[in-house]
């Protein structure tokens, strides 16, 4: 199991341990500072902290004695455009670093990283630089991709295939999913079955106007892929080219956060919330929804979780599960951090006065 | 000489301390700060060279009008503040 929690909040990391059978904040940094996305590299143990200050900016730091100093790197940039000044602002500049991944174990200090405004970064030398994917931002119909929350489109989600580091899918807010089979050289839509009810009837299965609000891939049978999408979950048996809906979810299809289990691709926990419109846990309840058959049933988990006057949302990359799949983490815009250690069955409280919590990763 | 100061704020991510520079514009004026302080740059300006949007800068006491070329015009003894804005926090 993985005794150990990293957190990115609104005002700080937290590094969490578990001692015996109590977890306890162990380390902190970037104290007042908002965090956007967090990763501990399994390949050489660095840790990365993407900042997004208010006033100054997207920031990216690096730390390589397991949290004790953080070095500030180069985060990723938009290429600065000749002419800026006809475009005026027009022009893109990162806001928001919004994933961070590795390659491949063959790939040492390879990352990617998603941010907003639907950039994808590449670094190839641990974070010290990073370069545009320049063959997925010019992709045909870019402009129409379109923000979800925020004012302009993110990649929220990188899914790198574990059997082929070249097989990267890329969900994105408000533009589906994108799919290269060629290490990023070229990319084609694979949101195909995915519905928007957001949008005119028409255009309801267009796969570029789709809003997955989390991607992630089941990292034992790579071909099974699930979505909390805007509004409904979908799964895909095919490595992301073709979703079905999955309909039997409750208390609502409602969420942003949804995790799979490391070894077995039909268990996956989702987040529920009323809608889009009201985001807020369903009867003031706060629950969570796992499925162990592929999507044909759901439990709805509530034990040690708030049942009354709960109004905590969990955000996309608030879901945590660790390498056994016993282990969840679970961290709320209200600064709630719960932890179960039977795959859901009971949840207990970890922490109740954390900063709203945007990100939540085993290390 | 123009002066150019930045927020205390801003010493909580980086050395910033004010100092005298060359340059008839507050443009020309960063850059020679950002010449030998290149990590500050990105704290000031976007992607695209322009002010990040919820920073404010004063050339003594008048904000100035041209946010994305900083093209304003300064004098040998103006005092030019680097302010981060009430918004954006």
């Amino acid at each position: 199991m993985n005794d150990r929690l990293l957190l990115g909040t609104r005002k700080g990391l937290f590094d969490l341990r578990r001692k015996g059978s109590a977890w306890s904040i162990a380390n902190k940094a970037f104290i007042g500072e908002p965090l956007s996305m967090l990763l501990r590299d399994p390949r050489d143990g660095a840790i990365y902290a993407a900042l997004a200050l208010g006033h100054f900016g997207v920031k990216l730091h690096r730390s390589d004695d397991d949290g004790a100093s953080w070095r500030e790197l180069a985060a990723p940039a938009m290429p600065k455009l000749e002419d800026e000044a006809a475009d005026g602002k027009k022009a893109p500049s990162v806001s928001l670093i919004w994933s961070l991944e590795t390659g491949s174990a063959d790939q040492p200090g390879l990352l990617w990283a998603g941010t907003i405004p639907g950039g994808l970064f590449r670094s190839d030398d641990r974070g010290e630089s990073w370069t545009l994917n320049e063959p997925l931002w010019n992709v045909p119909g870019r402009d129409s991709w379109f923000g979800g929350g925020y004012d302009q489109p993110g990649i929220h989600s990188i899914c790198v295939d574990p059997r082929d580091a070249k097989r990267i899918l890329a969900g994105v807010s408000c533009a589906g999913s994108w799919l290269s089979e060629d290490g990023g050289a070229s990319w084609r839509q694979s949101a195909h079955g995915m519905i928007a009810e957001f949008m005119p009837p028409d255009e309801r299965g267009n796969p570029n106007v789709q809003d997955p609000h989390r991607i992630v891939q089941s990292p034992s049978s790579p071909d099974v892929l699930w979505t909390q999408h805007h509004n409904g979950v979908f799964r895909s048996e095919n490595g992301g080219t073709q979703w079905q809906e999955i309909t039997s979810i409750t208390p609502a299809k409602f969420g942003f956060a949804v995790a799979v289990h490391p070894t077995d691709a039909d268990t996956a926990w989702f987040v529920p919330g009323v809608k889009d419109e009201c985001r807020v846990p369903v009867d003031g309840a706060l629950v969570v929804a796992r499925t162990r058959d592929g999507g044909k049933s759901f439990e709805v988990l509530r034990e040690g979780l708030p049942q009354r006057d709960a109004y905590d949302l969990i955000y996309r990359h608030g879901l945590a599960v660790d390498e056994t799949g016993d282990r969840l983490a679970m961290g709320s815009t209200t600064g709630h951090l719960w932890i179960s250690e039977n795959g859901g069955d009971r949840w207990t409280l970890t922490a109740a006065n954390l900063p709203p919590i945007a990100c939540v990763r085993f290390a | 000489m123009p002066r150019v100061a930045f927020t205390p704020n801003l010493e909580r991510h980086l050395a910033c301390p004010p100092r005298g520079v060359t340059g008839a514009t507050v443009r020309a004026a960063l850059d020679a700060v950002f010449a030998e302080n290149p990590r500050l740059r990105s704290y000031i300006l976007d992607d695209q060279d322009r002010l990040r949007q919820h920073v404010y800068i004063f050339v003594n006491n008048d904000r100035i009008a041209d946010r994305e070329r900083l093209s304003d015009p300064v004098q040998a003894q103006d005092e030019i503040y680097v302010m981060q804005a009430l918004t954006g926090g």
